[in-house]
């Protein structure tokens, strides 16, 4: 780990020129906060073409074989990530895609599949959705009910997925359904369904409007769609064990780097939670007695409390790479999920304390400080704390995985 | 200048940790150490340090207590990533010994940078234990508790010091008197009185220097001492990680043994996610230990220190905020059992509490931390 590989270090370089004249110019429209924000054509696009030019240069898919689209290279996605990260670019809008598609279909897809599906995926032109959660189904995922009938070489699907981001610009969908109605956890299998040439046929795509006010996330309805067999991944009974791997990368405990770039700012200092703006933010702002907020000895207290776990978090990264200094080998990739989005929600409710009445004006008010961006980093911070298994799964996965306490269930 | 992502934690470094482990608990597993400090629950005992000299002579003969002394002195000459790795496995068994105060003391004798404080790393690297008496009754470093004036053959000092850690241990006194003396404990003058501590691994004084012959280690004690700062800080939140691990594992343990409404209590929500919880501290604190003795490691210039300085904060206000709650939750999670003096958890527990408040608890560290971050308000 100590040195880098002449491949990692030439790759490096070769990553620091291409950027150097490859940030694209400023986007026209104002961007939403994360890929999962994504509310139009005109927001896609822009990303679209940022993600297409990077992919283009090799700085993603960089650990994927060459013959599926990727780089051929070894280990050298987290070096891209690294030297994108130091500039300030866009982010990546197929995120579902990079993250939890990629892998799953690497791991677990023919290889006729994998030809067919992850070039695309990479250069972001087929955008990706996930149909893992119900109504019925939520923290415990195995009970979804969607239901796959086989028919010769298709299946039939019909069934209703929730909370899919993305899936109104999606050509794609990871689907976790059920093949066998007597068995939980073996009566499942994982298929990739190609619900934007169904739409209409089978599929309706409906929005669900999250509690910040925006869209971004849907309901999607299956009615008797038809899919080939060729689209169903690993075996059939299987698709928990394939879920299993798509949800360890949603975590970031999967064995692949997921393409990553869209730092806030074009600082070296690599806070995650944004600690640092919030510090800046407290030198222009002021408490109700008129007293500037960075020099109130609570809110700094309360600063560096969060400050201190931001770095915390970052350096036990650090550790995790060095193995005498680990006490269990996925200890700390298995928190990652837990401790990022449960110390960015305390930074942007910081944030709002800090912004005292201004915190109270919203994205479409010209006096909010920061555009309202805090405010609405706030509202949506509780989506990250309950996708992606809730905090309180993450504490369960936690406890039984890594501590080998018996299981909550 | 640049640091290492692997914190600079060699090959000799993960030899060292694990050497330490396996060693420590073989000869210190948690039964022996209750039967060696716990023999008399009785709050009124005599205030005697109780440790096991043999298992220090052995420590010596591996020469780990010298692990932060530089080669020219006959030390091990490793970096301070060795000397936190060798802490963090003293305090997962709460080794009742001088090994802290002794590292402590060498970063303080190597920042004099002075003949004298040189020879007492000779000292040191044979087997001389030493501690630091540099705190008034306050616990501050603010007044001139002790006071040294010149004679025609070297130092006298008088005064008192104070909270001096492992003071029965030790063979030789590191004592702030405006600059730093060195001062055997055998000096005719020094009387150390032993304080009735709530820990029972270590044992603490206050000592009065009565015209007690010193020598002269460095003129600038309060900067010497400000300067090796980061490096005590970050060897006593290391023994407080390896602890808090301690607290963490016998806990689980227990947590998966002990059965109550026909399920062993891990089971329960509300057993398991306090545990995880401090695991996630325990993991911060441990980085930035790391994090710490790797930039205090690599420092070359005054925005190095500054960036040591500022890791070594964290890592005590980190540190314990995380004992803390390993205090309380392994107390807590162990049930009316967790209570009793038959139970291992109050020794970790009461070694956790002294660890805290030592050079400064979390709300200290954090103000000087925010001072160093964001200025000092109406300052500079």
């Amino acid at each position: 780990m100590a040195q880098e590989t002449d491949e990692q270090q030439i790759f490096r370089r070769h990553c620091r020129e291409w950027l150097e004249n490859s940030i694209p110019p400023p986007p026209t429209v104002r961007l939403p906060q994360q890929a999962i924000g994504i509310m139009t054509l005109d927001q896609l696009g822009y990303l679209q073409r940022w993600q297409k030019s990077a992919y283009g240069a090799g700085l993603v898919g960089c650990d994927y074989p060459v013959e599926c689209g990727g780089g051929g290279r070894k280990d050298c996605q987290r070096i891209a990530n690294e030297e994108m990260l130091k500039v300030k670019l866009p982010y990546f809008p197929n995120v579902i895609g990079l993250g939890m598609a990629a892998p799953t279909i690497f791991y677990h897809a023919s290889d006729a599949l994998k030809r067919k599906l992850l070039p695309r995926l990479f250069s972001g032109e087929e955008i990706w959705c996930q149909g893992f959660s119900e109504p019925g189904a939520g923290s415990d995922l195995a009970s979804v009910q969607t239901f796959a009938r086989r028919t010769g070489d298709t299946w039939i699907i019909n069934g209703h997925k929730v909370w899919t981001s993305l899936a109104h610009f999606a050509s794609w969908m990871i689907l976790l359904g059920r093949t066998d109605k007597s068995e939980k956890y073996n009566g499942l299998t994982f298929f990739v369904v190609p619900i934007k040439a169904a739409l209409g046929k089978g599929v309706t795509v409906r929005p669900l409007i999250k509690a910040s006010g925006e869209t971004g996330f849907n309901e999607v309805i299956f009615e008797e769609l038809e899919i080939d067999d060729a689209y169903r991944l690993d075996a059939v009974g299987k698709g928990w064990q394939v879920a299993m791997t798509t949800l360890s990368h949603e975590r970031g405990a999967g064995q692949m780097v997921m393409p990553s770039s869209g730092s806030q700012t074009d600082s070296d200092y690599s806070s995650i939670a944004g600690v640092k703006e919030v510090i800046e933010l407290s030198q222009h702002t002021f408490r109700p007695d008129g007293g500037v907020s960075a020099h109130d000895p609570v809110i700094r207290d309360q600063l560096m409390r969060l400050l201190i776990r931001d770095e915390g978090m970052m350096q036990s990264m650090r550790v995790h790479q060095v193995a005498a200094l680990r006490e269990h080998p996925t200890r700390i990739p298995l928190q990652g999920k837990l401790v990022v989005t449960e110390l960015i929600q305390e930074v942007a409710e910081l944030a709002l304390e800090i912004e005292g009445a201004s915190s109270t004006l919203y994205v479409a008010d010209n006096n909010a400080p920061a555009g309202g961006r805090w405010a609405q980093a706030y509202i949506n911070s509780f989506a990250n704390t309950i996708a992606a298994g809730t905090s309180e799964v993450q504490r369960n996965i936690l406890g039984e995985r890594v501590l080998d306490m018996p299981k909550s269930k | 200048m640049r640091q290492p992502r692997d914190f600079g934690f060699d090959e000799q470094c993960v030899q060292l940790k694990q050497a330490a482990r396996h060693f420590f608990q073989k000869k210190l597993p948690t039964q022996a150490l209750h039967t060696l400090v716990a023999d008399d629950p009785d709050p009124f005992r005599a205030p005697v340090a109780r440790w096991d000299r043999a298992l220090w002579q052995e420590i010596v003969q591996l020469g780990w207590h010298a692990v932060a002394i530089p080669e020219p002195a006959g030390g091990a000459g490793m970096p301070l990533v060795a000397g936190a790795a060798l802490m963090e496995e003293a305090g997962r068994v709460a080794l009742p010994s001088p090994l802290l105060t002794t590292l402590q003391s060498s970063c303080v004798l190597k920042a004099c940078n002075s003949p004298a404080a040189h020879a007492l790393l000779e000292a040191v690297v044979r087997g001389s234990t030493v501690t630091l008496a540099v705190l008034d009754k306050n616990g501050t470093h603010q007044s001139r508790n002790v006071t040294a004036s010149k004679t025609d053959n070297g130092y006298v000092l008088d005064g008192f010091a104070y909270f001096v850690q492992d003071a029965a241990k030790s063979d030789v006194l590191i004592v702030r008197a405006g600059g730093l003396y060195a001062v055997p404990v055998t000096t005719p003058g020094v009387k150390i009185v032993p304080d009735h501590i709530v820990d029972l691994t270590r044992d603490q004084a206050h000592i009065e220097f009565d015209k007690v012959d010193a020598a002269l280690l460095a003129e600038e004690g309060d900067a010497i001492l400000r300067l090796s700062e980061p490096a005590r800080l970050t060897l006593l939140a290391a023994d407080m990680v390896g602890a808090a691990e301690w607290q963490l594992q016998t806990t689980v343990d227990y947590a998966k043994s002990r059965v109550q409404f026909d399920h062993p209590i891990g089971f329960f929500q509300a057993v398991k996610h306090p545990l995880v919880d401090l695991m996630v501290l325990i993991d911060q604190a441990r980085a930035l230990v790391y994090a710490a003795a790797c930039a205090i490691d690599h420092q070359t210039d005054h925005a190095d220190s500054v960036q040591a300085e500022k890791y070594a904060r964290m890592a005590k206000a980190s540190a314990s905020d995380m004992a803390s709650f390993a205090s309380k939750k392994s107390t807590q999670l162990h049930g009316g059992i967790g209570f009793t003096w038959e139970c291992f958890v109050h020794l970790y527990a009461k070694r956790q509490k002294h660890s805290q408040v030592m050079m400064g608890d979390a709300t200290y560290q954090r103000r000087l931390l925010a001072d160093i971050v964001m200025g000092i308000p109406g300052g500079k």
